[in-house]
Parts: C-alpha cells; structure tokens; sequence
C-alpha cells in the first residue's frame, strides 16, 4: 500500500504478489505445512476449532486495530474494555437481565469507552499512547471495581453454547460468522471508501489531509468509538466462551492484538497497511502458538519467539526500505532526474 | 523493490522455520506419547514461575518417573482461567492420558476440561477444586478439621498447655479461616481448658496491618503467651514484628505459613513450628491418582482405593475426592528441604 510512483508503476502481479501482505500470507501456509507435516496431533480433527476460538478475540480486535494504527494513532485500552464489557454482562445478568439486553449495554458502554478515548485525542489533541494507558488503568479499575475477585458464571446454557459451538458440526465455529462480517465491514470501509482513503492520507500527513478536506477529527473519532464497540462486543464473546465474567479477562491481550497487527504488515508510523495482511498476522501467531503447545513448549519461550518474530518483521521491513530507497537512488542519479519520486522515495522509507 | 519484498520473506520463513525445528526435535519426544502402556501426564499449575507449583510439579514429576510414564509441565505466565484454557485444549488435542490440574476458576475451565474428557483424557484437580462435575478426582491438601487441629496441637506445645493465646486472622469474612477458627474454640474448649482465647483480630491478609495488629495485641495483653495465625501473611507480619521487639522468646508464633517466608524466624528462634501441606506429596499423590484413573484401577467412586507409591493406600471419599492426610509441620529440623 505504499503509494509511490514507483509502486503504482509496477505490473499488476507484482503489485499483488510482492507484498508484504503476501509474504506473511505465505509464511502463514508454509508454517501451516511444516506443522502439518512435522508437529504431532496439529493434524488433529480439534486444531481448527481451537485455533479459531483463541484467536478470534484478537481478530475481532485486529479489525480497528488495524484501521487506528493506519491513522498513526493506537487504542491500548481495548483489553481493559473487553474486561469491563465482560464484567458488565455478569453484573447485568447477576441482577436478573437477559444475556443479549446485558450484552447490549456492555456493547454500548464499550462505544462510550471508545467515545472518551476519541474525544481526548481527536478534539483536545492529546497523544493518543498516553490517552489510552490512561484509559487502560481507568477501565480496568473500574472492572476489577464492579467485581473484585470474584467471577459471575451462571450463564445459561443455550447462550455459552452458542460462543463455542461449530457450524453444522463441522470444525468451524459459529464465531466465525460475526467475525467474517465485521472483517468484510472493515475492508470495505477502509479500502473502498473515501472515508478509507482518509485513514490512509492521515496516517501520511494529517495536515495534508486536513488541506485536501478530510475531516481529521471527526475520522479518528470514528475509529477510536469502533475499537472499543467492537473489543465490548469481543467481551461478550469472550465471557460466554469461558462461561465466566472476571475483572481480570482478557489482561494483556492488547498486546497480542497489536503485535498481529504490525506483524500483518501495518506501519505503527501509520499510513500503510491492508486487513488482509492482518487477519494472515492474526492467524500466523495463533498457529505459531498452537503448533508450539502442542510440543509443550513453555509458555516464556512461546512469548520469545513471538516477540523475535514481530522484531524481525519490524527490522526486515526498515531494513528492505532502506536498501530499496538507496537502490531508487543510485538507479535514478544514472537515468534523466525524477522530483515526484525523490519525493516519494524519501516518503517510503519513513513509513514503510 | 523485489529485493525488498524477498528479504523480508526469507527472514520472516528463516526465523520461523528455525524456531520450530530447534523445538521441534527436543519437545516431541516428552509430549503426547500414549500408546504402548505407558501413561502420559500433564501438570497444568495456576502459573508457572510459581514456588509451590514448582515443588508440586517436582513431585508429581517423582511419581510419573517411578512408574515409567511420560510427564509434562506447562501452564500460563498469569494466574488467570482463560489463560489456562488452551493449554487444556492442547491436552485434548494429544490425547494425553491425564491431566492434572490447579483451576484458576471453579467454572471457566469447565467446558474445556469436559472436551478433554470426551476426547478420553482423565482429568484430575489438586490444590484448587472445579465444580466436581467437571472432573474424575479432586485431591485435597487438608480437611478443615485436620487444619484446626494441628494449629491448636502445636499452639499447645509450644506455650506447655496453658496461658493466654490470641488470632491473627485474614479479613472478618474469610470462609476458610472463620471456618477454621470456630473448630479451633471447640478444640480449645474441649481438650485444652487451661488456654485461654483472648482476642482475634484481622490483618486483611495485608502485612502492614497485620503488623501493627500484631503490635496492638501485644500492648492490651500484657500476659500472650502465644499468637496463631492462620493465614501466610500473619503469620509472617507476626513473627517480623515478635522478632526485632523485646518479646522475642517470650511470645511465641505458630500458625500457618510457607517455609521460604519462615525461614529466618524458625532459624533465629522466634518461631518453633508452623505447620502447611506438603505440595510434594500433594503432586505426587495427584500423578498416582492420574495412573490409578487412566489404568482404569479407579473410576472416582467413594470407597476405591489405590496406591501411591511412597506415600501408601489411600482411598476415595465423598465427591471423588481424595484426602492427602495432616497437615504437615514444618520446624528447625526439617525446613531446609522446602522451597517455596
């Protein structure tokens, strides 16, 4: 998604193909392979369903995440509205709500978790890491707040089935269906709409894209309200997955969220990026986590691993960036002068 | 351009492909091997890194060696249900042979732990209990009887069977220690009628308050021969506080507590005994209990019995559940064999 001259000047499949959206979709299906053929019991008739119901919390997540880091900005709250959504349905449910009517407040109050957040950095122009640790604390305090240690797990049955059964019994989860379809939202609205195209011009210049009529404010207000909506409705599915509402759900997942994200190929400088880089991100540290298990793995070198992994991608990618702006330069001071793609090439190497 | 794209592949599969490979070789001979008569059996603690999961990993990794099976250890960085969620799952996906484990939650690991089951893995719990539907056994590191019981023994010995004692308890509405402190008034009246129970107070299992209690009661009984405290942290608060003040070798502090935090007070004198489970014994009864289930020499029923090595016969009580025995005493003699 850079938008060079140069890039754009490429032939089709190379745009397609020599991505780094596609190198982590390949390195997806090659470590699908290896695990297939090498780990024991990844072949197993439980890995897909298990697979899908771990990562679909962070995946929902990805989702916004994704469109937030693109604006160069980044929601660290999302875990703690997850645990406060999660908390809100068992307190709810606890004083005699229905699950759906408790889910629909917590979903709520999710949007005005994300409300505040936006507020703070899009209209009073704070930065958004320093809002959202905030944030983070606050909705994590109040969680903790509302429940103490305790859990609320008297969800009936029909309802904590529906977060883990599979479609006609095969070894797709129901889950999956919500999650495609918020997926699908999220690529239309970020990649074919000029509400899209704005996310990108903010994330590359936000005075630019002030100039050129994008509503700045107004956009990363949308996106921070999105990123808590949806991380409360991943607190709903993620309290009757485990059939319990805690304080303490879900702590430390915004981490994983982002690290998906970067990894799918999204600058943390913002303006680059596409979700189906982020949706392979997602999907590669779950089956990186899960083939690791099933070796039985510590949990600390799983984190090792995961933490190299995202460095690597990091510095490969800075590190490719550099090497093609040096190589743009020295073929362009042989050939007639170019000043858009000076431009650009300098632009590039900043974000990519 | 190509040249970027392709580096970025080639460290992103090469550093993959390595990190599989080099655990790869090492982890698939200790995972999953069920068949061929030995059984496999995974420790899953509330957390790794934690001292007393450590010591009870050690044991039930003592009693799997001395029957020939396979063990493995894994669990979460945080204390936490859903974290241990996919290493139960994981479980079910190898079709280990038993699984035994300390629920972060009586009821959010449930489902998982009925998966595993149906995948035929028996499941056993110690230390902290699911709801007893969800597994085949549940060992229990102490009854609240037994807990009581020793608390007043050795409060007795220490002070000659006579004197004023108080309590230092956790918070006014912790369910074990009240529990605990009403069979310890029926103990005291009935068997020990020259001690007399003078006072309890709470610490809310916080040092500092613990520490100023501790204080408190000293100052308005002027005659405590000894204090008991019944939760870790008092018992700690209470022996920093008798062990640099002058009452040091006239008061004495007894309760329960963990022997890496009463290691100095039982070596400077301030504490002669406390007493706790032993979490060795614990995972090595559960790891016997684990074959006894898997063997099918058990099926969780009240009055089954098996053996469990070193530690002898034990039988299966109410609820599928199996007591470890007394509490254990830990004194000068014998605390420099406990870490945790």
């Amino acid at each position: 998604m850079s938008r060079t001259y140069s890039a754009w000047s490429r032939p089709l499949w190379q745009r397609v193909l020599l991505t780094r959206e596609a190198a982590v979709i390949a390195l997806l299906v090659v470590v699908w392979l290896y695990a297939r053929a090498e780990v024991l019991h990844f072949d197993g008739p439980l890995t897909l369903p298990y697979l899908l119901l771990d990562t679909a919390p962070i995946l929902l997540i990805a989702f916004p995440m994704t469109l937030v880091i693109v604006t160069g900005e980044i929601d660290l709250s999302v875990a703690s509205v997850v645990g406060l959504s999660s908390v809100l349905v068992g307190v709810l449910h606890q004083h005699g709500m229905s699950v759906p009517v408790a889910a629909l407040i917590a979903v709520v109050a999710g949007a005005a978790c994300g409300a505040l957040n936006g507020f703070l950095v899009a209209y009073v122009g704070l930065p958004s890491l320093a809002v959202t640790i905030g944030t983070l604390a606050l909705y994590r305090g109040i969680a903790v707040g509302l429940l103490g240690t305790t859990a609320v797990t008297d969800f009936p049955e029909k309802w904590t089935s529906l977060a883990k059964d599979r479609i006609a019994d095969g070894p797709i989860p129901l889950v999956v269906i919500p999650i495609a379809l918020i997926g699908l939202g999220f690529a239309m609205l970020l990649h074919y709409t000029s509400f899209g195209r704005g996310i990108y011009d903010i994330g590359l210049n936000d005075e630019a894209a002030r100039f050129s009529g994008v509503n700045v404010e107004r956009t990363k207000l949308v996106l921070f309200v999105l990123a808590s909506t949806v991380s409360a409705f991943a607190g709903v599915f993620y309290t009757l997955r485990y059939g319990s509402a805690r304080g303490d759900n879900a702590t430390g997942l915004e981490l994983q969220v982002i690290a998906a994200v970067l990894l799918g190929g999204v600058s943390i400088f913002g303006g680059r990026g596409a979700l189906h880089g982020v949706v392979a991100g997602v999907l590669l540290i779950g089956v990186i986590s899960s083939a690791l298990r099933l070796e039985n793995v510590t949990v600390n070198v799983i984190s090792i691993i995961i933490g190299l992994l995202l460095v690597l991608s990091v510095v490969s990618g800075s590190f490719a960036g550099r090497l093609s702006g040096l190589v743009s330069r020295i073929r362009r001071s042989g050939s007639t002068p170019q000043p858009p793609a000076t431009v650009a090439g300098a632009h590039e190497r900043e974000t990519v | 351009m190509n040249t970027k794209r392709f580096t970025s592949l080639a460290a992103l599969t090469a550093s993959v492909a390595l990190a599989l490979t080099a655990c790869g070789g090492s982890g698939a001979t200790d995972a999953g091997d069920s068949g061929g008569g030995s059984t496999s059996v995974t420790f899953l603690p509330k957390n790794l890194g934690n001292p007393y999961f450590d010591t009870s990993d050690k044991g039930g990794k003592a009693a799997v060696d001395e029957f020939g099976g396979s063990f493995a250890e894994v669990g979460p960085e945080a204390a936490s249900p859903d974290a241990q969620v996919p290493f139960i799952n994981t479980a079910a996906q190898q079709g280990v042979n038993a699984l035994v484990v300390s629920a972060n939650d009586p009821k959010a690991i449930c489902d998982a732990l009925d998966e595993a089951r149906g995948a035929g893995t028996k499941v056993v719990t110690f230390d902290s209990d699911t709801d007893p539907s969800c597994r085949d056994l549940f060992i229990n590191q102490a009854t609240a009887e037994g807990i009581a019981k020793v608390q007043v023994d050795m409060v007795a010995e220490n002070i000659g069977d006579s004197g004023e004692i108080a309590i230092l308890s956790a918070s006014a509405n912790a369910t074990n220690q009240n529990a605990w402190i009403d069979l310890m008034k029926q103990d005291l009246a009935a068997d020990h009628p020259n001690i007399e129970l003078v006072d309890v107070v709470y610490g809310n299992d916080d040092d500092q308050t613990s520490f100023d209690k501790t204080s408190a009661l000293l100052q308005s009984h002027p005659n405590l021969k000894a204090i008991v405290a019944p939760t870790t942290v008092g018992i700690a608060a209470a022996a920093r506080y008798i062990s640099t003040s002058d009452y040091k070798g006239k008061v004495d502090v007894t309760g329960l507590g963990t022997p890496d935090q009463m290691r100095e007070y039982v070596k400077d004198g301030t504490v002669t005994q406390f007493a706790l489970w032993n979490p060795e014994d614990l995972g090595y009864l559960a790891a016997y209990a684990a074959k006894a289930l898997a063997d099918g020499t058990i099926t969780g029923a009240e009055g089954e019995s098996f053996t469990a090595g070193k530690l002898g016969d034990y039988k299966v009580g109410a609820d599928a559940t199996v007591l470890l025995g007394d509490p254990f005493v830990f004194d000068a003699k014998n605390i420099d064999q406990f870490h945790f």
